[in-house]
């Protein structure tokens, strides 16, 4: 995955006090009449960063990106693009571009004058607006189809010349709504990766909006959960995914299963929880920090939980259930077990083996179990 | 049948109109009618566009026809006043007579040519004003909110509940030297003589530009109002400030608007009889006006013909040019 890659190069301003941020975010509140948007929130993105903005819709995402284009002026709080305070300054003078979900290309003109569109603006002189339209087409690889209008190209094909558009003027940040949404499955994963490439070659910060997980997952260097106008988490992929902070974001990103329980043991290196869902305890094996007999999850990831026709050993972690549905997807299998307390769970187990005669199959009496470090204990 | 002839077509056709079609199937009568009908290409299709045509052929192609033929007569004093084109002279002879003098009689008499381009003056300068003016309107329409906007629309088509010919009135009343106007200036003191604006060109111009000015603003609204909003928002964020976006994104977008808009002004306004007559001089010299007067004060049927023929010829021409235009633009107009 790039954004791995990228962890493993050591790119983490964040975690350096001293790095100024790019982008300042600072308790921002936006309200359309009564409706509250965007509420209180404040945010720190740093230079080069490929930052997703994920949420359901009407979770304020897209309000928070048009804020920073200029397009919408925060209720409260104040946006500071690169130290600079952006309080009335209007789209057209700010150090931004965007790429709009609808693309929004002008249909009047060619490619070719999409892509100039910007640079005329900024009184570019004409021999240096060929060569660079020239050189950003040739990079989204549309070179040969600068005379065309844009009801003449594919979807596929429009997504490139809107890039093209908005990266053309060099912009230190470039915003992004749904870049990839009105794309099919194969051409969207193809242009994740070209999109992250291209944003590493030039070095550009990228503010990306969001409603699909999976691609937050792929492109970011960092997600920021939102939920209903607030955000609810800042983190990198595996952090959000294996150290939710709350309910909502657990189940939001992948799937996940939620013990309903109470702490009955709570020490710093580790806690118990009785989940009478479970029919037993569930051992943490790191410490939380949540009241003492408060309701509490155990969120367990699917695929980090083993089936087995045995009991297992321990006594805690582990749950009793009969297999009700299997469904078959090729690198994996997703099993579906009615737990003794009714509850249905879901476990994913690799298909390691291309002929398993001793496959667990429908109706089978099961065990689940997993390892105590595999639990991640949240509050409502 | 049939349903495979007609594919498309009955694919089309509710699941009501199918059961019909199905039952009707089996009576005979309708299926030698139906088979005989698509033997001589005749499908439901073809049908429906016929009808439109048919309406056409009458109240448009036979009149024409009719106007033609007279304008190529010689007047007579007599009922009808010209003389007939074929005539049957008994004997196994027919004659047609072809008199060109009508047309040749616009050419030679500097009336009827003048007329014409006074009155292509006129409708220019009005349709002009009519786009200034109705421009800002149908934008301000397209951009109010909803509920505003059905409001403002209803204002400008409400002035076509009342008759035509009441409202140029109106305008008498309000031009006149006792009039409206006049009386206010008077009695504010900043005029001491009624000023003269009745029988003029200027009354003309009120007259065409307030009459035709709906015919302008509704086209433009509904070419402004399917624009894509976020085209505008593009170029603000691609460096445009407001006004380079009007002049560079909505301004181009528009003109078939503004065309469709200045069509529709233009051309009833080159013909126009009833505005020039009421209020203005009896010098405006226009070409719907010489008309009127050759049909019913001469009585000279044929020349009357001919010019209305010449007018229809000078008015084709940018109509066709319009369509052609229309044609290349189709599909830029359309966003997706």
């Amino acid at each position: 995955m790039a954004s791995g890659a990228r962890n493993d190069g050591r790119f983490e301003p964040w975690k350096d006090p001293s790095a100024e941020p790019y982008i300042r975010v600072e308790r921002v509140t936006k309200k359309f009449g009564d409706f509250v948007a965007v509420n209180d929130v404040s945010l720190k993105i740093y230079k080069k960063e490929l930052f997703c903005l994920l949420g359901g819709s009407g979770c304020g995402k897209t309000t928070l990106l048009r804020m920073l284009a200029g397009f919408e002026e925060p209720t409260a709080g104040k946006i500071f693009i690169d130290g600079v305070d952006m309080a009335g300054i209007p789209p057209y003078d700010r150090p931004v571009n965007m790429m709009f979900q609808s693309y929004a290309l002008f249909p009047h003109m060619t490619v070719e004058q999409n892509v100039a569109f910007g640079l005329h603006q900024d009184k570019v002189p004409k021999a240096e607006i060929r060569q660079r339209v020239s050189e950003m087409l040739d990079m989204v690889k549309l070179g040969q189809f600068g005379k065309r209008k844009p009801h003449q190209l594919s979807g596929g094909q429009r997504q490139r010349v809107a890039l093209a558009r908005a990266l053309v003027k060099r912009p230190k940040l470039l915003l992004l709504d749904e870049p990839l949404g009105a794309l099919d499955k194969k051409l969207r994963e193809h242009t994740q990766f070209e999109l992250v490439n291209l944003q590493e070659q030039l070095g550009v910060t990228f503010v990306v909006v969001t409603h699909d997980q999976e691609e937050a997952m792929t492109l970011s260097t960092r997600i920021g959960v939102m939920n209903a106008g607030e955000i609810v988490q800042v983190g990198t992929p595996s952090e959000i995914y294996e150290y939710p902070n709350s309910k909502f974001v657990a189940e939001f990103i992948g799937s996940v299963n939620m013990f309903e329980g109470r702490l009955i043991e709570d020490e710093p290196g580790h806690v118990r929880i009785h989940c009478p869902e479970l029919g037993g305890n569930v051992y943490v094996d790191h410490g939380v920090s949540a009241p003492p007999s408060a309701v509490v999850f155990a969120a367990v990831r699917p695929e980090k939980i083993v089936l087995s026709r045995d009991k297992p050993a321990s006594d805690d972690n582990v749950g009793h259930g009969i297999v009700k549905e299997i469904a078959y997807m090729g690198d994996m299998s997703t099993y579906l077990v009615r737990l003794d307390s009714g509850k249905m769970a879901r476990v994913t187990q690799p298909n390691t083996w291309r002929h398993a005669d001793d496959r667990i199959t429908w109706e089978e009496s099961v065990y689940l179990s997993w390892h105590p470090s595999s639990p991640v204990v949240v509050i409502e | 049948m049939t349903t495979h002839a007609e594919g498309p077509t009955s694919q089309r056709l509710s699941a009501g109109v199918q059961l019909i079609l199905r039952v009707l199937n089996h009576f005979p009568p309708y299926r030698w009618t139906h088979a005989r009908l698509l033997k001589w290409g005749v499908t439901g299709r073809t049908l429906v566009i016929a009808v439109p045509y048919l309406w056409l052929m009458l109240f448009f192609l036979v009149p024409f026809i009719i106007v033609l033929k007279i304008a190529f007569s010689e007047t007579q004093i007599a009922m009808p006043p010209y003389q007939p084109l074929i005539q049957w002279l008994g004997e196994k002879t027919v004659s047609l007579t072809i008199n060109f003098g009508n047309f040749l009689f616009l050419l030679e008499d500097n009336l009827y040519w003048k007329a014409f381009l006074n009155s292509l003056k006129v409708a220019g300068i009005s349709t002009f004003f009519c786009l200034l003016i109705g421009y800002p309107m149908a934008y301000a329409i397209a951009r109010a909110d909803s509920t505003k906007r059905n409001i403002l629309l209803m204002m400008v088509i409400l002035p076509f509940w009342t008759s035509f010919l009441l409202r140029v009135y109106a305008w008498i009343g309000i031009l006149k030297n006792n009039g409206l106007i006049n009386n206010f200036l008077l009695w504010t003191g900043v005029i001491d003589q009624p000023i003269v604006m009745l029988q003029t060109d200027f009354a003309i111009y009120i007259g065409i530009v307030y009459s035709y000015l709906p015919f302008m603003i509704l086209p433009l609204y509904s070419n402004l109002e399917k624009m894509d909003l976020t085209l505008l928002e593009a170029a603000q964020d691609l460096g445009c400030g407001p006004f380079k976006a009007f002049m560079k994104i909505t301004l181009p977008l528009s003109m078939s608007g503004i065309l469709a808009g200045s069509m529709l002004v233009f051309i009833p306004a080159v013909g126009e009889f009833v505005i020039p007559t009421l209020l203005g001089g009896p010098e405006a010299l226009m070409i719907g006006k010489v008309l009127w007067t050759e049909f019913f004060n001469n009585r000279d049927w044929p020349v009357a013909s001919a010019v209305a023929i010449a007018l229809l010829i000078f008015l084709v021409v940018p109509i066709v040019y319009f369509q052609r235009l229309q044609a290349r633009e189709t599909g830029v107009g359309v966003h997706r």
